[in-house]
C-alpha cells in the first residue's frame, strides 16, 4: 500500500486497467456465486423475513470461495491477493446487489485490521472476519470520507468505553464493532464485542444496508491501534473503503444499464421499439458514457491504491465524485427508461435506486469528494504568465 | 460505420480538436510497443537512427528529412516495402517516431494531416497500380503534396452517403482513354487552397440506393473545373473552403475502388481518422481543461465559490474522460479493445465547449471583447487557437464536425449498445428518389 508502515500486499499487478487470467477467473466464479445466491429477489428478504442477511451464504463467501479478504495476507487468514482482486469480486457483489455486512467488514473492518500492527488482538479478529465466521462494523465517523477527530463521541477510560455512535452501518448484526475513542493520551481505535453493547436498529431507506445507533456504557474493549497509528489506520480503511464503494456502484451501474438496453430493445410501443426512438437511445448512450467514466475512475483509484501510482487521497476522491453521480443518474434514468413498471414495488429498479442514494451519501457525497478534489487541484493551481491569453479589444 | 459518421468538418486534425484530453496534439500513432516482434522494432530503431544520423531534422530541410524517412520504410512501417513501409506491424511506428521525433523530426501528420491520416491508407488499399501509389505517396510523405478531403457537400452533412456531386464516365473503353466529368459542390474542405490532390466521392450512379451509387478518386486540385473559396466561420476566420467543380476530368485510372464501391473506400479513410485521433496519451490536467485551469489561477479577483464549483466539475470530467482514454489504449494494447474507446469524441467536444463557457463566465464583462476579425490576421500570441474568446467561438463547431454528438450518440446507442437503428425513409429506394433540401 501507499502508506509506510502499512504491511506490503503482494502481488503488485504491472499494467493498470488489465485483469489477469486469474482475476477473469475469479470474476466468473463470483458472478455465478452471485446468481445463485443473491440478486433482486433475495434482496427482498430483509424486509420479508426481518432476517439481516443470510449467514450461511456469508460463511461460504469467506470458506468456500475466499473473497471476504482478498487482499489480506495469508499468514493473516486472507488469500494474499492485492487490492484489485478485492475490486473484482466487490464489482460483482454491486451488480447483484448482494445483501450482507460488506461496507462494515469487507470494506472498512478488515482494510482497518490489515493497517494496523500485528498484536493477538487484530490477528485473531482478521482471521474470523476473512473466513465469514463473524461480521464487523466500523463505528468511526468520517467526514467527506477522511477521519476527523473533532467528531469522535466516544471516550476511554481504564480499557473501557463509553458514548453513542449514530447510523452505524451493518452494526445491527455484527459480532464486533471498532469505534475510535478519546483518551487521555489521544484517540485510539478499538474493538467491542457486540455483547458488551446496546444496539437500537433504525429504519433504513435500503433495507440492505441497515444501521443502528450505537451505545457503550464502560463497555470492555481491546486495543487495535494507539494514538501513534489511530489516524493513519483509520484514513487508510476509509480510503480502501471509498474505493471499494466506488467499485461496488460501478457493478451495480453496468447492471442497471443491461437491464435498461434490454428493456429497450423488447419494450414496443407506437408499434416500434422504444430504443429506437432517439429520446430513449440518446439517454442510454449519456448512460453508457456516465458509466464508462466511473469505472475509468474506479479501476484508477484500485491500482493507485494497490501500486502507489497515483495520490491515494485525490485518487480515491476522484473515484467517489464520480461514481456516486454516476450510479445515481442511472438509476434514475434506468426507472425513467423502464417507465410505468419502473416505479412499482415488483420491479428491481427501486431496490438498486434505494441502494444508489445510499452509497451516493456514505463515505463522503460526490460534492464532499468534488470539494476535496478543488482543493487538491484547483486551489493549489499555479498561474503560469502569459500559457493564456485573453483578448482585450485594442487592435 | 454507419451513415452519416463522417468528418471533412474535422479541419486539419491538429486544429479541429483542440486537444480535450490532450486529443488531436500528439500523433505518435503509437499503438503501443508490439513485443512479439522485438526484432523488427530493434530493425527499425536502428533504421531510424541511421536516417537521424544522415539527415539530422535541425539541419536539412523538412522535405528532405521526411523523403529519408520515406525511402527507410518509415513514414508508415506497416505499408509495404517500396512504399514508405517495411511490412512490419503497424504498432513498431511509436519505435520511428520516438527515434525521429525525439531528434527534432517533425510530426508528419501535423504537416500534412489528410494526406498521412487518410489519403495514405486510402491509395496504398484501393490505389489501381503500384505506379500510381508510388507516384503519390512519396510527395505525400515529404508534405510536397498537400492533401484534403472533398466528402461534405451543402446538402450532405450527418447524411453524407446522400451527396448529390455527379461523376459521369466519359470517353472510348476501347482506347482506354475513359475519363470521369465531376459537377458539384463540395464544403468544409480544410487546406483546399494548399492542396495538390483531394480525396472525392462522388455519386456515379443515381439510379441506386445512396450508398451503393458511390464512387471514389483521387482529383487534381489544381485541375481545370476546380475552384476553392475560403470559407469564413464564426471566428471571422476562414479555416475551411468551399470547393466548386465544374466539369473537371478524372483519368479512370485515378479511381481507388470499383465503380459503386466508394461507400466502402471511404469507410477505410474515415476508420483511419479515428483512429489517428484516440492513439495518444496525455497528462492529467492536459488539453484544455488546462486552459480553464491556468485562466482560474490567474485571475483571483474573479473566484466565486460558485464558479469553483463548476470548474471542479469540469475538470473531474476531463479527468475521468482522460482516463477512460488511458483505460481504452490499456486494453488495446493488451488485445481486448472495449466499447469505452467509442465516447472520447463526444464527450472531448461537449466538454470543449463547457470550458470555454465557463471561462466566459469568470472574465464577465472582459470576456466580450475580442481581438480581431480580420480574416486571415495572426493571433496575437502566435498559438493558432488564438485567444480564449476566440476558442469559444471555435469550440462550437466540436459537436458538429467529424460527426455531430447527435450521431455520436446514435453510434453509442446503436452500435456499442446494440439499440435498433431510427426508422429510415431513403432506405433501399434510388438516390434520385429520395427528398431533398
Amino acid at each position: 500500500m501507499a502508506e509506510s508502515g502499512v504491511p506490503r500486499v503482494p502481488p503488485v499487478p504491472r499494467v493498470p486497467f488489465v485483469f489477469d487470467d486469474a482475476q477473469r477467473q475469479l470474476r466468473d466464479m463470483v458472478r455465478k456465486f452471485c446468481a445463485d445466491n443473491f440478486g433482486a429477489t433475495a434482496a427482498h428478504r430483509p424486509l420479508e423475513s426481518g432476517e439481516l442477511y443470510d449467514a450461511g451464504t456469508w460463511h461460504r463467501l469467506g470458506s468456500e470461495l475466499g473473497v471476504l479478504a482478498m487482499a489480506v495476507p495469508e499468514s493473516d487468514g486472507g488469500a494474499g491477493g492485492c487490492l484489485v482482486d478485492q475490486a473484482v469480486a466487490v464489482e460483482e457483489f454491486g451488480a447483484a446487489l448482494a445483501v450482507g455486512p460488506l461496507f462494515g467488514t469487507v470494506y472498512l473492518a478488515i482494510p482497518a485490521l490489515v493497517a494496523c500492527r500485528p498484536g493477538p488482538a487484530r490477528d485473531g479478529l482478521l482471521s474470523v472476519l476473512a473466513d465469514g465466521r463473524r461480521t464487523a462494523a466500523f463505528a468511526v465517523a468520517d467526514f467527506a470520507g477522511a477521519f476527523d477527530p473533532d467528531r469522535v463521541t466516544v471516550t476511554v477510560e481504564g480499557g473501557r468505553l463509553t458514548g453513542t455512535a449514530r447510523q452505524v452501518v451493518d452494526a445491527t448484526g455484527a459480532e464486533v464493532i471498532l469505534f475510535a475513542a478519546n483518551g487521555s493520551d489521544g484517540t485510539g481505535l478499538y474493538a467491542v464485542e457486540s455483547a458488551d453493547l446496546e444496539r437500537t436498529p433504525l429504519v433504513t431507506m435500503d433495507p440492505t444496508r441497515p444501521q443502528s445507533t450505537v451505545t457503550l456504557r464502560g463497555a470492555p474493549a481491546r486495543l487495535l491501534a494507539g494514538p501513534e497509528d489511530a489516524g493513519r489506520v483509520i484514513n487508510h480503511a476509509l480510503r480502501v473503503g471509498a474505493v471499494l464503494l466506488a467499485v461496488e456502484q460501478v457493478g451495480a451501474a453496468q447492471h442497471l444499464l443491461d437491464l435498461s438496453v434490454e428493456y429497450a430493445m423488447s419494450r414496443l410501443q407506437f408499434g416500434r421499439q422504444i430504443g429506437s426512438f432517439q429520446a430513449v437511445k440518446h439517454r442510454l448512450a449519456d448512460m453508457f458514457v456516465d458509466l464508462e467514466h466511473a469505472r475509468s475512475t474506479a479501476y484508477h483509484a484500485v491500482w493507485a491504491l494497490t501500486d502507489g501510482s497515483d495520490d491515494p487521497a485525490l485518487a480515491a476522491s476522484i473515484a467517489q465524485a464520480t461514481c456516486s453521480a454516476a450510479f445515481s443518474r442511472i438509476a434514475a434514468d434506468t426507472i425513467q427508461v423502464h417507465g410505468g413498471i419502473g416505479f412499482t414495488w415488483e420491479h428491481q429498479a427501486h431496490q438498486y435506486f434505494k441502494r444508489a442514494a445510499t452509497d451516493a451519501a456514505l463515505l463522503g457525497t460526490a460534492e464532499q469528494h468534488r470539494s476535496r478534489v478543488a482543493e487538491l487541484v484547483l486551489d493549489t493551481a499555479i498561474a503560469h504568465s502569459g500559457a493564456i491569453s485573453v483578448a482585450t479589444g485594442r487592435p | 460505420m454507419p451513415a452519416g459518421f463522417h468528418s471533412d468538418f474535422s479541419g486539419p486534425l491538429t486544429g479541429a480538436f483542440p486537444g480535450a484530453n490532450g486529443a488531436g496534439r500528439d500523433y505518435g500513432r503509437g499503438y503501443g510497443d508490439d513485443m512479439s516482434s522485438a526484432g523488427d522494432a530493434g530493425r527499425v530503431a536502428d533504421l531510424a537512427r541511421a536516417v537521424v544520423a544522415e539527415h539530422d531534422p535541425k539541419e536539412v530541410p523538412v522535405i528532405e528529412f521526411l523523403g529519408a524517412c520515406y525511402d527507410a520504410g518509415l513514414a508508415w512501417v506497416h505499408f509495404p516495402e517500396g512504399l514508405g513501409g517495411l511490412g512490419v506491424s503497424r504498432g513498431l511506428q511509436s519505435v520511428a517516431d520516438r527515434v525521429l521525433q525525439g531528434a527534432g523530426g517533425p510530426v508528419p501528420l501535423g504537416l500534412n494531416p489528410m494526406g498521412y491520416g487518410m489519403a495514405a491508407p486510402t491509395v496504398r488499399e484501393h490505389a489501381q497500380s503500384e505506379e500510381f501509389k508510388r507516384s503519390l505517396l512519396r510527395p505525400l510523405a515529404t508534405t510536397e503534396h498537400i492533401w484534403c478531403q472533398l466528402f461534405s457537400e451543402p446538402g450532405a452533412g450527418s447524411d453524407l452517403a446522400g451527396l448529390a456531386t455527379s461523376a459521369v464516365l466519359d470517353g472510348d473503353p476501347a482506347t482506354g482513354s475513359q475519363q470521369w466529368v465531376i459537377n458539384g459542390q463540395k464544403v468544409w474542405t480544410s487546406l483546399a487552397h494548399k492542396s495538390r490532390w483531394g480525396l472525392l466521392l462522388a455519386r456515379s450512379d443515381p439510379d441506386a440506393p445512396k450508398h451503393k451509387g458511390l464512387t471514389y478518386f483521387v482529383i487534381d486540385m489544381h485541375g481545370p473545373g476546380v475552384e476553392c473559396r475560403p470559407l469564413r466561420q464564426i471566428t471571422g476566420q476562414a479555416e475551411f473552403n468551399e470547393v466548386y467543380i465544374t466539369d473537371a476530368r478524372i483519368p479512370d485510372a485515378y479511381r481507388l475502388g470499383a465503380v459503386g464501391d466508394g461507400w466502402r473506400v471511404a469507410m477505410t479513410t474515415l476508420m483511419n481518422e479515428r483512429s489517428a485521433l484516440g492513439a495518444s496519451g496525455s497528462r492529467r490536467g492536459s488539453g484544455t481543461i488546462a486552459d480553464a485551469v491556468e485562466l482560474w489561477a490567474a485571475r483571483p479577483d474573479l473566484h466565486t465559490p460558485v464558479l469553483r464549483d463548476r470548474l471542479s466539475q469540469l475538470w473531474l470530467r476531463a479527468e475521468a474522460q482522460r482516463l477512460t482514454s488511458e483505460r481504452s489504449r490499456a486494453a488495446a494494447t493488451a488485445g481486448d479493445p472495449g466499447p469505452e474507446g467509442s465516447i472520447g469524441k463526444m464527450v472531448g467536444a461537449e466538454l470543449n465547449q463547457h470550458i470555454y463557457e465557463f471561462c466566459m463566465d469568470l472574465l464577465g464583462p472582459e470576456g466580450i471583447l475580442y481581438h480581431s476579425y480580420a480574416m486571415h490576421g495572426a493571433n496575437p500570441d502566435g498559438d493558432w487557437r488564438g485567444p480564449i474568446q476566440q476558442r469559444y467561438l471555435r469550440s462550437r463547431a466540436n459537436t458538429i464536425e467529424g460527426g455531430t454528438s447527435e450521431v455520436m450518440r446514435n453510434i453509442l446507442g446503436e452500435r456499442v449498445l446494440g439499440l435498433p437503428g431510427d426508422l429510415r425513409a431513403d432506405a433501399g429506394i434510388p438516390w434520385k428518389d429520395i427528398p431533398r433540401g
